[in-house]
């Protein structure tokens, strides 16, 4: 299967984007090769700012941007952005419903080597909990595109959750990606995955396995964490009576606590939620720290099993 | 002549800090020492300086005021309200639930606010991006930032002064509210920002240093300000905190707390 990092397709899309709307520029801190904006800079150098090791005064400054009518894109890695910069992205962008796109790449354990201070497994709860903050996590590179065109097209503040690794592409080219709108990539009635971000193509991968067991599963790609596809999720409850989140992100605060609040109002069934279980990142092979952390497609499936086990008790 | 334009704006400052104190009295809090300090400042911009039209407060070419200390709140109210961005009347409604008139400047509320700030630091940062902004688009507005001496103890501001100098925007006039007080106590004992006029040099700045209450020493420093080609300009402005109102003068508990009525009624008597 082909594997396309997120970031690479951010990094394309960015160009496309900017031969089409000459109002998008670009942010970066110093990692524009990491983040891949360096695309951009070589093809629109006017329109690319390079702000060197300061987060914060990126961030305030594509406020400004916006607030004069640009359309800017800022991007470093998902730990400084959202951590550093938290409270520009706050009281500058999301308080002003100010045009900021914050794109932050190398989100997450698939850091790897770096280790834990460059792996962010909370940045996902803090922009949910911005109000006028839209939230999309891609699955792949097809997904990224989408999600890049279509913050571009919201008026308002959007972060884009990206990856360092290559990942699987699952979606053909006549993907429709409609922000809000959760994608059913599988039918099932026994039980529900809602994943996110990479471990979409791990749900699905643990979806098959459980087949062959004879358990259905459903398995929903929830690319837009905010605003959250409530209906979706609320069906799946009805529908399959059990509900396991996967995140490459911590299970406090993101994909695993937006699913648990909603199906705790409207419609409540057991949440099970496959994440990183309150703790911080360290250095390995990607590979390493997904097996290490229990992000796998062989925890994923052990952990439906004991949730269909348990369903109705 | 110009003697004449000086007393029209010197008043202009005075009534500005009627409003202050009218306005913070209604409220019952509010910050009155930094709006007053930096009063004469914001009237020079808004009624000599800047290129404005209150009846279109959204007109792409227009000048750019970030007040950064946004706790000075009052103060740009005032300025905006007497420069006919909205009834004079609505002033008295600060800090009330529903008001416009936000504890701090919200752009989204109040017509002729150009940023929402209030958390220091984040005001230069903002105004950068709106002078790249005018750059891009090929427009000649420029953009003022009003600073307070406290705040620039946040390092986010180092960083906007960095980039602005990196970027060479000559369209970003920053002034310095150095009124030497805030909330804990004076600036060069909380944490001393000296030497100041050095450490904007340093960053790549034109920097002159003047006295803030002086009408025509604003002017004067505007004027060369904008005639900097390839910097930005910070203009040092000594200030008193309180300035106008004896008994708030250089008083550092009037930062944050707002005037009685009686104590109304003897700062107006002392503006009148």
């Amino acid at each position: 299967m082909t594997k396309i990092a997120t970031r690479d397709a951010y990094g394309k899309a960015l160009v496309e984007l900017g031969r089409e709307n000459p109002d998008v520029v670009v942010l970066d801190a110093d990692l524009a090769k990491s983040t891949k904006t360096i695309e951009f800079a070589r093809h629109f150098p006017e329109r690319f700012f390079d702000m060197g090791i300061a987060e914060q005064n990126m961030v305030g400054t594509a406020a400004g941007l916006a607030a004069a009518g640009k359309i800017p894109f800022c991007s470093t890695f998902a730990i400084f952005a959202t951590g550093r910069a938290f409270e520009i992205i706050r009281n500058s962008v999301a308080y002003s419903r100010l045009n900021v796109k914050i794109a932050a790449s190398h989100a997450g354990i698939t850091v790897g080597e770096d280790g834990g201070s460059h792996q962010s497994v909370e940045d996902i709860a803090l922009m949910r909990s911005l109000p006028n903050m839209t939230v999309f996590v891609p699955a792949d590179a097809v997904e990224t595109r989408a999600a890049v065109r279509a913050a571009a097209q919201i008026r308002g503040p959007v972060y884009i959750r990206l990856g360092r690794p290559g990942v699987p592409v699952l979606h053909g080219d006549d993907f429709h990606f409609e922000p809000g709108r959760a994608v059913i990539m599988r039918e099932g009635n026994d039980a529900t995955i809602i994943a996110t971000g990479i471990m979409v193509a791990t749900a699905l991968e643990a979806a098959g396995l459980l087949e062959q067991e004879g358990i259905g599963v459903r398995v929903i790609n929830m690319h837009t964490i905010k605003p959250l596809d409530e209906e979706t999720v609320i069906a799946a409850a009805r529908e399959t009576g059990v509900i396991v989140t996967a995140e490459e992100h911590s299970i406090i605060g993101g994909l695993g606590g937006a699913v648990a609040e909603t199906v705790c109002t409207h419609h409540p069934v057991p949440v099970y939620r496959l994440g990183i279980p309150d703790v911080f990142g360290e250095s390995g092979r990607p590979e390493e720290l997904l097996e290490k952390y229990g992000l796998t497609a062989a925890h994923l499936t052990a952990r439906v099993r004991e949730a269909v086990k348990r369903k109705g008790r | 002549m110009e003697g004449e334009k000086i007393k029209r704006l010197e008043e202009r400052a005075r009534e500005i800090r009627r409003h202050i104190i009218r306005m913070t009295g209604a409220a019952g809090s509010g910050h009155p020492g930094g709006s007053l300090s930096g009063a004469d400042i914001v009237t020079a911009l808004y009624f000599a300086v800047m290129r404005l039209d209150p009846q279109n407060p959204r007109w792409p070419d227009r000048d750019r005021f970030v007040l950064s200390k946004g706790h000075a709140a009052p103060l740009l109210y005032a300025a905006l309200a007497e420069r006919g961005f909205f009834p004079v009347e609505e002033l008295l409604t600060l800090r009330r639930l529903g008001s416009p008139l936000q504890g701090h400047p919200d752009m989204k509320k109040l017509p002729g606010v150009e940023f929402s700030t209030g958390s220091l630091g984040q005001g230069l940062s903002a105004a950068n991006g709106m002078a790249l902004a005018a750059r891009l688009d090929g427009r000649d507005y420029r953009v003022y930032v009003l600073l307070g001496d406290g705040e620039i103890q946040e390092g986010m501001v180092w960083e906007a002064a960095m980039a602005a100098a990196h970027y060479r925007l000559d369209n970003v006039t920053a002034f310095l509210d150095f009124n030497g007080l805030q909330i804990d106590g004076p600036v060069s004992k909380v944490m001393s920002v000296e030497p100041v006029a050095e450490k904007w040099r340093a960053f790549g700045w034109d920097v002159q240093v003047i006295d803030g209450h002086n009408m025509e020493e604003i002017l004067r420093a505007v004027e060369r300000a904008r005639a900097v080609r390839g910097q930005p300009q910070m203009i040092v402005a000594r200030t008193v905190k309180g300035k106008g109102i004896s008994f708030m003068e250089n008083m550092v508990e009037w930062h944050g707390v707002a005037p009685k009525p009686e104590e109304v009624e003897r700062a107006l008597a002392e503006l009148a």
